[in-house]
This record gives structure tokens, sequence and C-alpha cells, in this order.
């Protein structure tokens, strides 16, 4: 059996205090109170000649001359459009930076738990594939997925605090935005509400994430009654019609929910391979914790019926999703940009413009890395080649995540500083708390597993 | 003195596999081994070093993408730099997406055929060649074993040979090729 030990213990405790320090004082503390604190903050920040500060005051000369310096100022309405037009850009200053801290803090919410949906989902589909090497690693594997049930809760709250309006984070759901004549009326997400509209959005995500703590749930508990009654396979033949049947679950709703948590963000924007992408970002962040998770355990000396052949083969795993979400990722963006529309092309355009080391640096840590770390047979069984894999793997989707969230929630105004680097931290103290506790719940041999023996003899 | 070989045939991997590990902790020397179907581990029991083929196809598929940059940066940027349905022209970079399959392609053209060629240089095989078998059985259902034994006492490495498990052994002379 495996212990928690307490340096570990202490570690994620020191990280859900200091990440929820910084993103409290960082973040919501100084997230601005009103749109008066938005006008002195600029103010301040033009007096100092702060960065900054100069790259606002261009920005609202820049647009007030391009929207309404041709058109109006010739007429002597100059002065008095201008000034509107200030108090529309702090307006809109106001809402990013108020979003910055709840932006920061969904992110790193559903990274850490799309790492445990993935997971859960390549545990799975080891069932289902009676894959004779994985058996060995099925209790990390649900120590991982264990997470589901306290990322799910995390989330559901954070989504339902943002459904009852604790933020403005969703644009779809400001109010009003469906009433016709209303000053936020949106003839585009109007025709939307059919779908997107709180109490639905709601009931979808309470029953994606029942639906999939059910399946954990049973897993988990078919796999510890497979050890203590092994003969027939009862509990084994259960667990593989249960897992056939989650795939089938899963690939839709992990459509959907892309659509409803990550998607939404830009309700004048769609993408059919959206689920897709989003699916190949969660399963090698999963595999990617699976390998780490495992390297560490066996370093600690708990997995001794684990060899270099597993390594080798989660790595080739890491390297082929890797590849697999660079193929996604670059026909989704080729085919906007080859077709440049309009009303896709702009999802790209705020992304290069606003967000262009972000977004062309996350697709190299995610691509480039893998693709040359990973390639050689012989470092895909080294551990520290694969740690550093794993580690840059999962900076990249982080960066994945931040990029398709942050430009409609803050726009130009994002930093990665306290509020999300400090949620990074919560959400990771708690993670490898949760995880581990679970691991060391059941013995790391999965004992009644019918494949178990070929696994622990597993050899590439 | 003329130069000898020994020809062992066996009917069973297994069989065969053990006894190389044998031969090889005789020191005897084995020139080569025929077998009908790729018998795993082998080429470990034979201490054969590893082959370098993935490590040609990496660098054809680096020539592979060099080919599809140079090629495209020429004709579509530097030779004659058209406005193609509004595609951006005026560096490779901008108009990179539209090349991408292109490269990828090339790339893994270049990776595949070069290093299927290259196979076929080293391990010498072409249309016309002559085959090299020296028992038509192996390409079915025997394997040969084919040890050098110049200078060794043929009696003593013929009983250990059948201890070994081999259902046949032949003597030959290389001079007689």
């Amino acid at each position: 059996m495996y212990k928690v030990s307490s340096k570990l213990k202490i570690f994620a405790f020191v990280l859900i205090g200091l990440g929820g320090a910084l993103l409290t004082i960082g973040g919501f503390l100084s997230a601005p109170a009103s749109e008066d604190a938005v006008r002195e903050m600029l103010a301040n920040d033009a007096a100092h000649g702060d960065d900054h500060g100069a790259a606002a005051d261009t920005h609202q000369v820049a647009s007030h001359d391009d929207v309404h310096g041709d058109v109006h100022a010739s007429d002597g309405h100059g002065d008095a459009h201008a000034s509107d037009h200030e108090s529309e850009h702090i307006e809109h200053l106001y809402h990013q930076l108020s979003n910055k801290p709840w932006s920061a803090l969904y992110v790193a919410c559903f990274f850490f738990f799309m790492i445990a949906l993935g997971c859960t989902a390549f545990y799975a589909i080891q069932k289902v594939a009676q894959a004779g090497w994985s058996p060995g690693l099925f209790r990390v594997m649900e120590g991982i997925s264990s997470y589901l049930f306290i990322g799910g809760i995390l989330m559901f709250v954070l989504l339902l605090a943002t459904g009852l309006g604790a933020n403005h984070i969703f644009t779809w759901m400001n109010p009003g935005i469906a009433e016709v004549g209303h000053e936020n009326y949106d003839a585009l997400v109007a025709g939307k509400t059919g779908f997107l509209n709180v109490p639905f959005w709601l009931i979808r995500a309470g029953a994606f994430l029942v639906g999939w703590n059910l399946y954990r749930w049973n897993i988990r508990k078919f796999s510890l009654k497979q050890d203590e009654e092994p003969d027939g396979n009862v509990w084994y033949k259960k667990g593989f019609k249960h897992s056939a049947m989650f795939l089938v679950f899963f690939i839709v709703t992990e459509s959907i929910m892309s659509w409803d948590w990550i998607m939404s963000f830009d309700p004048h924007w769609f993408s059919t391979l959206f689920g897709w992408y989003v699916f190949a970002s969660m399963f090698v962040s999963g595999i990617t914790v699976i390998a780490l998770v495992t390297i560490y355990l066996k370093s600690r000396g708990h997995l001794e019926f684990i060899n270099d052949s597993h390594i080798h083969d989660l790595a080739k795993f890491m390297f082929g999703i890797s590849i697999f979400w660079t193929y996604l990722w670059f026909s989704q963006f080729m085919l906007i940009w080859y077709s440049n529309i309009p009303e896709e092309v702009t999802y790209f355009i705020t992304r290069i413009e606003d967000y262009n080391i972000l977004f062309f640096g996350m697709v190299a840590i995610n691509f480039l890395f893998p693709l040359l770390i990973l390639m050689n047979s012989d470092f895909k069984r080294v551990n520290w080649f694969v740690v550093t894999a794993g580690i840059f793997i999962l900076l990249g989707h982080y960066l994945d995540i931040y990029v398709m969230v942050m430009p409609a929630t803050v726009g130009e105004s994002w930093f990665i500083g306290m509020p999300e680097i400090g949620s990074f931290m919560l959400f990771a103290g708690i993670f490898l708390l949760v995880i581990f506790n679970t691991i060391s719940k059941a013995p790391l041999l999965a004992k009644g597993d019918p494949f178990i023996g070929e696994s622990k003899h597993f050899h590439y | 003195m003329s130069d000898k070989t020994i020809h062992a045939l066996y009917t069973d991997d297994d069989v065969l596999l053990g006894a190389v590990k044998q031969v090889r902790e005789k020191h005897y020397h084995i020139e080569e081994v025929f077998t009908p179907f790729p018998v795993h581990g082998l080429e470990k029991a034979m201490g054969i070093a590893d082959t370098r083929l993935a490590i040609n196809a990496f660098l054809y598929g680096i020539i592979g993408l060099t080919v599809a940059t140079v090629m495209m940066n020429y004709i579509m940027i530097q030779d004659w730099p058209q406005n193609i349905g509004g595609k951006p022209s005026f560096s490779y970079l901008e108009n990179m997406p539209a090349f991408v399959p292109i490269m990828f392609e090339l790339t893994v053209f270049f990776a595949a055929h070069l290093m299927v060629i290259t196979f076929y240089l080293r391990s010498r095989l072409w249309p016309f060649k002559s085959a090299e078998n020296p028992d038509v059985r192996t390409t079915d259902d025997h394997f040969l074993m084919e040890i050098d034994a110049t200078g060794k006492d043929i009696e003593e490495m013929t009983k250990f040979l059948h201890d070994t498990g081999a259902v046949e052994i032949k003597i030959i002379d290389k001079d007689a090729h």
C-alpha cells in the first residue's frame, strides 16, 4: 500500500494556500471595483508614463480617430463623441479587468478537471481494448480520475455562480441580450437562446458530470471487487460493458461540453471540429499526468512491476496524441485562415493580434517539443526525458485552454500574473491531494485483472 | 587446408534460439541464419547491432521538408508572386498555412521512399538478383544456421550441434562453390 508522504501533503497545502492567496489578493481584491476606479487607474498610469497606460491611450486615440473622427469631427460634434467613446472604452476595459480573476479561476479549474476526464477516457479505452500492457497502471489511472468528483463539483459550482450572475465571463448571459430593443440586444445570440440559456446549460452540465462520475464510481468499485473475487471475471466483464457504454456517452457529452464550457465564450463563432480539438487536449494532458505520476511513484519504489517498456508506451501515446492535437489545431486554423470568412476569422484575428506569442508559442510547445524529444525510441525509456516532455505538454495545454478562453473574456488586457499563477497553484494543490489520497486507498497492483500477468511481463 | 562451413538445420524456432545461444557461448562463429519468418529475439541472441534505418528516415524527412520549402518559396514567393485569390504572397511565412499540406506530404514521401530504397541497397535486394538460399526448405519450415568451421574439429562440432537439437548437419566445402 502506498502512503502519501507528508512532504507531498505539505507541498499540496502550500500550493493551495499560496495559490488561494495570490488569486484573492492579486486577482479579486485588485480588480477594479467600478468604472471610476478604471478611469483613475488609467490616469495614474498615464501620469507615470507606464507602458500599459500609454498603450491604452494610443488605443483610445486611434479608435477615436478611426471610428468617429472622420465622420463626425468635421460636423462639430467631435468633442461630444470623444467623451462618449472614452466612457465606452472605460466600460469595456472595466469589464475585461473584472473578468480577469474569474477567467483565471475558470481556466485553471477546467484544466485540472479535463486532465481527470481525459484520464478517465483513456482508462475506459484500455479496458475496452483489452490492452495487455496497461492493467499495471490501472490504479494510477483510477487515482487520477478520482479528481473527476471533486473537480466536477468545483467546476459545477463555478458554472452555477456564473449562471447566477456572480461574474460576466459569458457574454451570452448578459441581461436583455435576447430582448428586442434592449441596449444589450444581440440578434445572433438571440437566435441561439434555444440552446444557450442558463437553465438548460446548467442542466446539461449537471447531467454530464453525473454521467461521468457514475462511470468512474462504478468502474473503481468493479476494479476493487475484481481483486476480491477474481473467479469468473464477473466484475471484469461488468467493467468492460460499462466502459464501452461510457465511451459512447463520453464522446457525445464531451463534444457538447466543449461547446458549452469553452466555445460559448465566443457565442458569435462556431467550429465543427472544436469538440475533437478539446478532446485531444484533454486526452494528451491526461496521458501525460499518468506518465508523470507513474514515474513519481516508481521512483519512490511503489511500482516494482512497472518497467521502462510501460513508460515507453505512455511516452508513445504522449507523442502520438500531441501530434493528433496539432493536426486538429492546424486543421481548424488552416481551414478558417484559408477561406477567411469574416464571421469565422475574427476568432483567430483577435488571437493573432492580441495573443501572438502565446498563441503560436503554445503550438510550438505542444508540437515541436514532444516531436523532437519523444521521437527517439531510446529517449522514451529515459525518465527525465519523459518528465521534461510531460512538463512542456502540460504547460502547453494550460496555455491552449488559456488562449481558448481569455480572448473572449479579458481581450487585450491579458497578463499571466498573480491571479493566473495563483489559481493554477490552487487547483494543482487540490488535484495532487485528491489523486494521491485515492492512490493510497487501494493496493497499487490490480491483482484480480485477467490481464495483469501479461502486463507484469510486458516488454517492448 | 580448405575452408569449411557447417549447415545445421532445425525445425523449431525455440530450439533454434536455444542453439544460437549455445553456439555463441562455445565461441563458434555464426555466419548466417536462414529462417522462413521473423523469429523474435533472434538478432539479439546473435548479437547483431541495431539498425540505423530510423535515423536515415529522419534525415530523409528533413531533406523532404527542405525540398518542399525551397521549392514553394522559389515558385510562389520569389519567382512569380501573383495574387491568387487574395493569398498573401509577400513572404513565405505569411502564406505558410497553405504550404503545410505539401510540406507534410513531401516530408513523408522522402522519408518513406528513400528509407525503403536504403533498405534495398543495404540488404542487396533487386529484381533479377539470384537467390542466396542454401536450402529451399528454409523458406517453408526449416531453420538453417551456417557456422564457420575453418580450423575447427569437425567431429566435435557435429556432435555439439546435434546436441543442440539440429535435425540435419551438413559439412560444406567452401571451395566447392
